[in-house]
C-alpha cells in the first residue's frame, strides 16, 4: 500500500513541484494520472521510488515512511518498485539480455555483478520475462538494433525481471505509435491483472486512460484535483483536470487497429 | 523454488570466435614479452630514490626567487619560438591542406600524395626535428622555430584537409553554375566555411607548440629548455622549481586565453 | 552637383563587413605580424652568420647525415623494442590509472563539486607539464634508466587520457543510469551496467591514440637519460656520429609511421 500523507515537494529553484498530496493507493490497483505536462505526474510518480524527494509531510509505502530512507534503505525501496520510462532507458551498445539482467541489480551482490556471475535463475528469470513479452527471440540482439515499441517490452521484461511490488510508468507510451502504444499498455495490464502488481502510470492521452486504467488521479499545477474509478469520469472531469476543452491531441486513438 | 528454463545458448559465428580468440592470445602474447624482457633495475631505482628524495623533491617546491628574471627571459624566448614556428606552421599547412583534401584539387593521386607529405612529417618527434636543425642552423632559438614549424605542419596540414573535406559542397556547385572561375568560388565559396575553423585550430596548435618548445632547448634549441638541461646536470633543483612554475603558469595563461579566443571565433 | 550626387550614392552602398569588424581585424592583423617579425628577429640573433649563412649550412648537413649507417641497426634494435615496451606498460598503467580519475572528473558522475573542481584543476595542472621536463626530473631522483622514463610516461599520458575520457563519459546517456538506480542497483552497479559499455569503445580508442603519443614521446626519453632509443642518439649526436644519428632517426620514423598506422586502423574498426 502506499499513502501519501500531506506530500509537498519544493524544488531548489523555489518551484513547487507538488503541493499537498494526500492520496492511498491499495495494493493490485491499476492506477492512471493523467494531468499536461508540468503538472506534477512525473514528480509525483518519481517521489514513490525517491528518484526525486519530497520536501514536507510523509509517504508510506508497506506501512514505512520513505522519505526517511537513506542508503541500503532506499535501494531495499527500489528494489521492489519497478519503473518504466519514456525513452524505454537501456543501454543501447549492451545485448537484450544483459540489459533485462540489470532488473536483478538490487537483488545481487556487487561481486557478483561486477564479475557478470549471475545465477542460473535469474538468467532463466530473464528469458521468461522476455517470453512473456513476447521478445525472446531478440534475446542477443544489442537494444539499438530494435524498434521504439521492442525497446519498450524489453524494458517491461527487465522490469518483470525485478519481481516488483509496484510498477511505476512514466509517460511509458508518449514516444510510440498508436498500435505499439496499445500493445505495450496491454502488457502492462495483463502484468498487473496475473502477478498482482500494483501498477501506477502517467499518461496524458484520454483515451488511453478510459480504456486501461481501475482508477484515475487528475493532477493540475501540483495538485491532486480529481480522484475516483473510471466510471465516475466523464469528459467534463477531463475538461476540469486540464483547464481547457478536450482536443484532439489529448487522444491517442488507433485503439481498433490494434 | 520455481524452476526457470534457460535461454539458448548465444551463436557466434565461428569467425567471430577464432577472431576473439586471436586476439586475446595476441594481447596476452603482447604483454608476456613486454614484462618479462623488460629490465628495470628496481634496487638501484629504490636505492637512488631513497637517497635523492629529500635533496630533490623539497627544493623543487622552494623555488629559487633569484633565477626569476632569467627564467621570465627564457619563458618568453620559448613563447617566441612558439609562436613564430606555429605562424609559419599555419601559413606552410594550407597549400598542403588543399592538395591533400579529396574535394579540392580533383584528382585521387594529389590528394594521396598530399596526405603522404603530412603523415610522413607528422612522424616525427618535435625533438628529433629540432637536433636536426641545430646541426643545420646551429644551437639556437631559430632552429626550434623551424622545428615547431616543420612538426606543425604536419598536424594542421592534417587537420586543415579534413575541415576542408568537411565543407558544404553545393555552395561551390551553385558558384559554379553561376559562372564564377575557380578563385572566386576560393574566396567567396571555400574560405568563408574554412576559416573560423582553421583559425582555431592554429590556435589550438599554439597551446601544444607552447609544450613542445619548452623541451627543445634539451638538444640546443633554445627556449626554457636551455635552462632545464644546466639545472638538472648542477643538480639545481631550487631553480628547476622556479622553471617548472614558470612552464605552468605560462602554460595555463596560454591555454585559457586560447580556449576563449576559440569560443569566441567558432 | 554631380560629385555631390556620387558621393552621396557611395556612402549608400553597405559595404559586406561593417566598418567595426573591418578595423578589428586589420589591427589583429598588424598585431599578429609584428609579434611574428620580432620573434623571427630575436631568435635568430644569436645565430652565427644570419639566416643565408645557415641556410648554406642545410646541405653541408645533409652531407654528414648522408648516406646513414646501415650496419647499426642490429645494435639499436634492441634499445628501440626495449623503448616500445616502455609505452606499452606506461600506457598499460595510466589506462589503469585514469578510471577513478576521470570518473571523478566527470560532472554527471561526480555530483559532488569540489572533488569534482579539484580532480579537474589536478589534472589540468597534470597537462600543463612536458613530458621531458618530467622525466629529467625523475632521472634526477631514481637515476638514470628505463623506471623513471616509464614513469615520466606515465603521469604525462594520465593528464591526456583522463581529460579524453571524462569527456567521453559526460557525453553519455544517462537515461540508462537512472533506470539502474531505479531498480535499485548501487553506484558500482549503476557505473559497470549503465556507463562502462556506453564509453568502453571510446575508451579502447583513447588509450590506443595516446599509446601512439606514448611511443612518439618515448623515443626521445633518453635524451635527458631516461632509457630507450633517445639514449643512443643522444650518443651518437655527442659523437658528431651523424650517419648512424640518421639511421636511429629513420628507425624510430618507420616505427612510428607502422605503429600508428596499426592503431590507426584498429580504432577505426572499434568505432
Amino acid at each position: 500500500m502506499i499513502e501519501f500523507k500531506d506530500v509537498g515537494l519544493v524544488y531548489p529553484n523555489g518551484t513547487e513541484g507538488l503541493k499537498k498530496i494526500n492520496v492511498t493507493i491499495n495494493d493490485g490497483e491499476f492506477v492512471v494520472i493523467v494531468g499536461l505536462s508540468g503538472a506534477g505526474k512525473s514528480t509525483f510518480i518519481r517521489s514513490i521510488n525517491r528518484l526525486v524527494t519530497p520536501t514536507s509531510g510523509s509517504l508510506l509505502v508497506d506501512n514505512e515512511d520513505i522519505l526517511k530512507y537513506r542508503g541500503s534503505d532506499m535501494r531495499k525501496l527500489r528494489t521492489k518498485t519497478g519503473m518504466i520510462f519514456q525513452n524505454y532507458n537501456l543501454v543501447k551498445r549492451s545485448n537484450v539480455l544483459k540489459n533485462v539482467l540489470a532488473g536483478r541489480l538490487g537483488h545481487t551482490s556487487t561481486l557478483r555483478s561486477i564479475f557478470n556471475l549471475h545465477k542460473k535463475e535469474d538468467v532463466g528469470l530473464a528469458y521468461e520475462s522476455l517470453q512473456r513479452v513476447n521478445i525472446a527471440e531478440k534475446i542477443y540482439n544489442r537494444a539499438d538494433e530494435l524498434s521504439g515499441g521492442q525497446q519498450q517490452r524489453v524494458s517491461i521484461a527487465r522490469v518483470l525481471t525485478q519481481q516488483p511490488k509496484y510498477i511505476l510508468a512514466d509517460e511509458p507510451v508518449a514516444s510510440l505509435d498508436p498500435p505499439t502504444s496499445h500493445q505495450v499498455m496491454t502488457y502492462l495490464k495483463k502484468i498487473n491483472k496475473e502477478d498482482n502488481i500494483t501498477t501506477i502510470v502517467n499518461l496524458h492521452f484520454i483515451d488511453m486512460a478510459m480504456e486501461y486504467a481501475d482508477r484515475i488521479i487528475g493532477m493540475r499545477a501540483g495538485e491532486v484535483v480529481f480522484d475516483g474509478p473510471v466510471s465516475e469520469v466523464s469528459e467534463s472531469t477531463f475538461e476540469e483536470i486540464y483547464g481547457r476543452s478536450i482536443r484532439e491531441d489529448d487522444l491517442r486513438g488507433g485503439a481498433d487497429e490494434s | 523454488m520455481k524452476h526457470y528454463s534457460l535461454p539458448p545458448k548465444p551463436k557466434n559465428s565461428a569467425f567471430k570466435k577464432i577472431r576473439n580468440i586471436g586476439i586475446t592470445i595476441l594481447v596476452v602474447a603482447m604483454y608476456v614479452w613486454t614484462f618479462l624482457s623488460i629490465n628495470i633495475d628496481w634496487g638501484r631505482a629504490i636505492e637512488r630514490a631513497a637517497n635523492n628524495f629529500s635533496r630533490v623533491i623539497p627544493r623543487l617546491f622552494s623555488p629559487d626567487w633569484a633565477a626569476t628574471s632569467d627564467v621570465a627571459m627564457s619563458m618568453l624566448e620559448t613563447v617566441f619560438i612558439a609562436f613564430a614556428g606555429s605562424l609559419m606552421a599555419a601559413v606552410i599547412a594550407v597549400p598542403l591542406a588543399f592538395l591533400a583534401a579529396r574535394n579540392m584539387m580533383g584528382g585521387v593521386i594529389a590528394s594521396t600524395i598530399g596526405k603522404w607529405i603530412l603523415s610522413a612529417v607528422r612522424a616525427f618527434p618535435d625533438i628529433i626535428l629540432a637536433i636536426l636543425f641545430v646541426v643545420a642552423v646551429g644551437p639556437n632559438a631559430f632552429a626550434g622555430v623551424l622545428a615547431i614549424a616543420i612538426g606543425s605542419t604536419g598536424m594542421l596540414g592534417k587537420m586543415f584537409s579534413e575541415i576542408i573535406e568537411s565543407i558544404d559542397m553545393n555552395v561551390v556547385e551553385a558558384m559554379e553554375a553561376s559562372g564564377a572561375n575557380k578563385l572566386q568560388i576560393l574566396f567567396y565559396g571555400v574560405l568563408p566555411q574554412i576559416t573560423p575553423e582553421f583559425l582555431s585550430y592554429a590556435i589550438y596548435r599554439f597551446e601544444v607548440d607552447i609544450r613542445a618548445s619548452s623541451i627543445l632547448g634539451i638538444v640546443g634549441a633554445g627556449g626554457i629548455g636551455t635552462m632545464i638541461i644546466f639545472a638538472s646536470s648542477n643538480r639545481n633543483w631550487n631553480e628547476m622549481g622556479t622553471i617548472l612554475l614558470a612552464i605552468i603558469i605560462v602554460v595555463t595563461i596560454i591555454d585559457f586565453a586560447s580556449a576563449r579566443i576559440r569560443r569566441k571565433i567558432v | 552637383m554631380t560629385n555631390e550626387n556620387n558621393s552621396v550614392t557611395t556612402k549608400k552602398v553597405p559595404s559586406i563587413y561593417p566598418a567595426k569588424t573591418k578595423i578589428q581585424v586589420t589591427v589583429i592583423f598588424f598585431v599578429v605580424l609584428g609579434i611574428y617579425l620580432f620573434s623571427m628577429t630575436w631568435t635568430q640573433q644569436q645565430m652565427v652568420g644570419g639566416f643565408s649563412g645557415a641556410f648554406q649550412n642545410v646541405f653541408q648537413v645533409i652531407e654528414k647525415f648522408f648516406p646513414p649507417n646501415t650496419a647499426v641497426i642490429s645494435a639499436i634494435w634492441g634499445p628501440m623494442v626495449e623503448t616500445i615496451q616502455m609505452a606499452i606498460i606506461a600506457t598499460t598503467v595510466a589506462a589503469i590509472l585514469t578510471v577513478p580519475l576521470a570518473l571523478l572528473a566527470a560532472q554527471n558522475v561526480t555530483t559532488f563539486k569540489p572533488l569534482y573542481y579539484i580532480t579537474r584543476t589536478f589534472l589540468n595542472l597534470l597537462r600543463t607539464i612536458p613530458d621531458l621536463v618530467l622525466a629529467v626530473i625523475f632521472v634526477g631522483l631514481f637515476g638514470i634508466g628505463l623506471f623513471p622514463g616509464i614513469l615520466a610516461l606515465i603521469i604525462f599520458s594520465l593528464g591526456i587520457l583522463a581529460k579524453l575520457i571524462s569527456e567521453t563519459i559526460e557525453s553519455v546517456d544517462m537515461n540508462p543510469l537512472e533506470a539502474m538506480r531505479a531498480s535499485g542497483g548501487n553506484v558500482l552497479q549503476v557505473i559497470w551496467y549503465a556507463l562502462i559499455p556506453q564509453v568502453l569503445p571510446q575508451f579502447t580508442s583513447l588509450v590506443l591514440y595516446v599509446f601512439e603519443i606514448n611511443i612518439r614521446a618515448s623515443v626521445v626519453l633518453g635524451l635527458v637519460g631516461a632509457g630507450g632509443i633517445g639514449l643512443i642518439l643522444n650518443q651518437q649526436l655527442g659523437f658528431y656520429n651523424y650517419p648512424n644519428a640518421m639511421m636511429i632517426i629513420i628507425l624510430i620514423f618507420v616505427v612510428v609511421i607502422v605503429i600508428e598506422y596499426i592503431s590507426t586502423k584498429i580504432r577505426e574498426a572499434l568505432l
